[in-house]
């Protein structure tokens, strides 16, 4: 498959708009995913990147806006089999083992009892397919919940934060796994707040306080900036940000 | 409801209890024990034979709601109930594989626990022993659901533990083991007449006192059946697959 292959974008935001603890989260968010690419999701911690992927994969309650995920309202039924979804703390079973954790949620997706073995592969974990999850180092047991997402034929994976504590190896293989996927024709949304992770998309949402600050590909971005790497060229969208909304106040 | 899903469900629970061998054991062998006990502490009195049988289906009760709240508030804290409920199984699919796995658990514990009582311990039972399984059956899915309900109240597992004495005690304080129902005051009949529990410990009663099953263990077994329905119910509802 070629990437932006016709049919509705993979997430399409529209003032999306989040309340958490009685404060806004995400304040009128609008954004476009486009089909068969791997889009980061970049911003500060606390901006709302775990926020916003919740409410794409629709466990969010949303106080107003507009989300559709592949042309269906965020969340709903047909849509559990055609997204994959990463939740930033592992979330598996710690008393049982990889395969059997990778079995039921297979089960669940009506995914084949071999697709197990390719999904351990694909994330480097075979060496311990065997092991009680809960055993595994911290890495290890986010690979596994990584795993669980891979599992079937996902059209969409929302992966939050899915390469922290890795190792530079594990970490490169991951992204060409990322790499691979997308050129098959899945999208992928992934967070970070890991800069120097962008350069691995082809697109970059950046956030900060529930914003969006820039929505482009990494090399417009550093071209309107005028800078050389996707940590200054956030720090230049917050200062840019910060004048204009200093002009807008009359003093 | 998909059959699959809740397969799938009860498989990976009875999976994780098989890894989890002392929690096992403790599940088959704390019954027996304190039964045991009970039955050294009456020796000679008779009382072992008007307590023995309510108490094979309180333990199941307690034990399951114990499990169950503290499973679920597990699935809830460690996100994997999050992951789920992102996946295509259904609230109820997800209820029916717990109330399967522990169904399960609850029939080898009441058979155990039965066997012992009748057997060794010898608790003079009038009525079929099979029904006294089914009875505890029954208590333990009681205990099940109400132990799903309360865990959607509990965000950690200290608060889950104390609603044991917040639920379970005040049931077993007035479901007509220590002083018959109808010796009671009217208030405390009323409360009494409103507990699940109560109708579960009539039915034990019933079932161990007399030779024939009687309509009367039929209704009381159908009133705990509704409970059980209400609870998994209201269970489901508390399951949300948004949450704020
Ligand atoms: N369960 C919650 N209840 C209330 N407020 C919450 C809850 N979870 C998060 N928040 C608030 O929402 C805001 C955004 O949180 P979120 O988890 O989306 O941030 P994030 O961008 O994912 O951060 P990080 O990079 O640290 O993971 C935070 O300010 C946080 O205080
Ligand atoms: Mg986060």
């Amino acid at each position: 498959m070629v990437n932006n292959s016709p049919g509705p974008a993979a997430v399409a935001a529209q003032d999306l708009r989040v309340h958490r603890g009685g404060r806004a989260v995400l304040d009128g968010l609008s954004f476009e995913v486009p089909r068969g690419l791997v889009m980061g999701l970049l911003g500060p911690s606390g901006c709302g990147k775990t926020t916003l992927m919740r409410a794409i994969v629709g466990v969010q309650v949303v106080s107003g806006g507009r989300v559709e995920v592949l042309g269906l309202p965020a969340g709903s039924a047909p849509l559990r089999s055609r997204v994959g979804y990463v939740t930033q703390a592992p979330s598996v079973y710690g008393d049982l083992t990889v395969t059997e954790n990778l079995r039921y949620f297979a089960a669940i997706l009506g995914a084949a009892d071999a697709d197990v073995r390719r999904v351990v592969d694909q994330v480097g974990l075979s060496s311990q397919a065997d092991s009680v999850a809960g055993a595994l180092s911290g890495g290890e047991r986010a690979r596994v919940s990584l795993a669980g997402a891979l599992l079937g034929t996902p059209e969409l994976l929302v992966l939050d934060e899915p390469t922290v504590g890795l190792d530079p190896v594990l970490r490169r293989d991951l992204w060409q796994l990322f790499g691979r996927l997308a050129s098959q024709g899945v999208t992928l949304l992934i967070s970070s707040h890991v800069m120097d992770e962008a350069e691995r998309c082809q697109r970059l949402l950046l956030m900060r306080d529930g914003r969006a600050l820039a929505d482009d590909t990494p090399q417009a971005l550093l071209e309107r900036t005028q800078t050389h790497d996707v940590e200054s060229a956030f720090l230049a969208l917050v200062d840019e940000r910060a004048r204009t909304t200093t002009e807008e106040v009359p003093s | 409801m998909s059959l699959r899903c809740t397969l799938a469900t009860a498989r990976r629970v009875l999976a994780q209890l098989r890894h989890d061998h002392r929690t096992l054991a403790l599940l088959l062998v704390v019954p027996c024990v304190l039964i045991s006990l009970l039955a050294w502490i009456y020796d000679g009195t008779g009382t072992f034979d008007q307590i023995g049988a309510p108490l094979l289906g309180i333990f199941p009760f307690v034990v399951m709601f114990l499990v169950t709240s503290v499973a679920t508030l597990r699935e809830r804290t460690s996100g994997t109930l999050e992951r789920l409920l992102t996946m295509p199984i259904g609230k109820l699919d997800f209820l029916m594989g717990y109330a399967l796995a522990f169904g399960l658990l609850a029939v080898v514990q009441a058979v155990v626990a039965s066997a012992l009582s009748l057997l060794v311990l010898g608790l003079d039972v009038v009525g079929p022993a099979w029904l006294i399984v089914v009875v505890a059956l029954l208590d333990a899915l009681l205990g099940m659901a109400l132990g799903l309900l309360v865990s959607a109240f509990a965000s950690t597992e200290f608060q889950a533990v104390q609603f044991l004495p917040a639920v379970v005690l005040p049931q077993f304080l007035l479901c007509g083991l220590l002083v018959p129902r109808d010796r009671m005051n009217d208030v405390l009949q009323a409360v009494s007449d409103v507990l699940p529990l109560s109708y579960a410990v009539d039915a034990m009663r019933i079932v161990s006192s007399s030779p024939t099953v009687q309509g009367e263990v039929w209704r009381d077994l159908a009133i705990v059946g509704g409970a059980i329905v209400l609870a998994l119910a209201l269970g489901a509802a508390t399951l949300r697959r948004r949450t704020p």
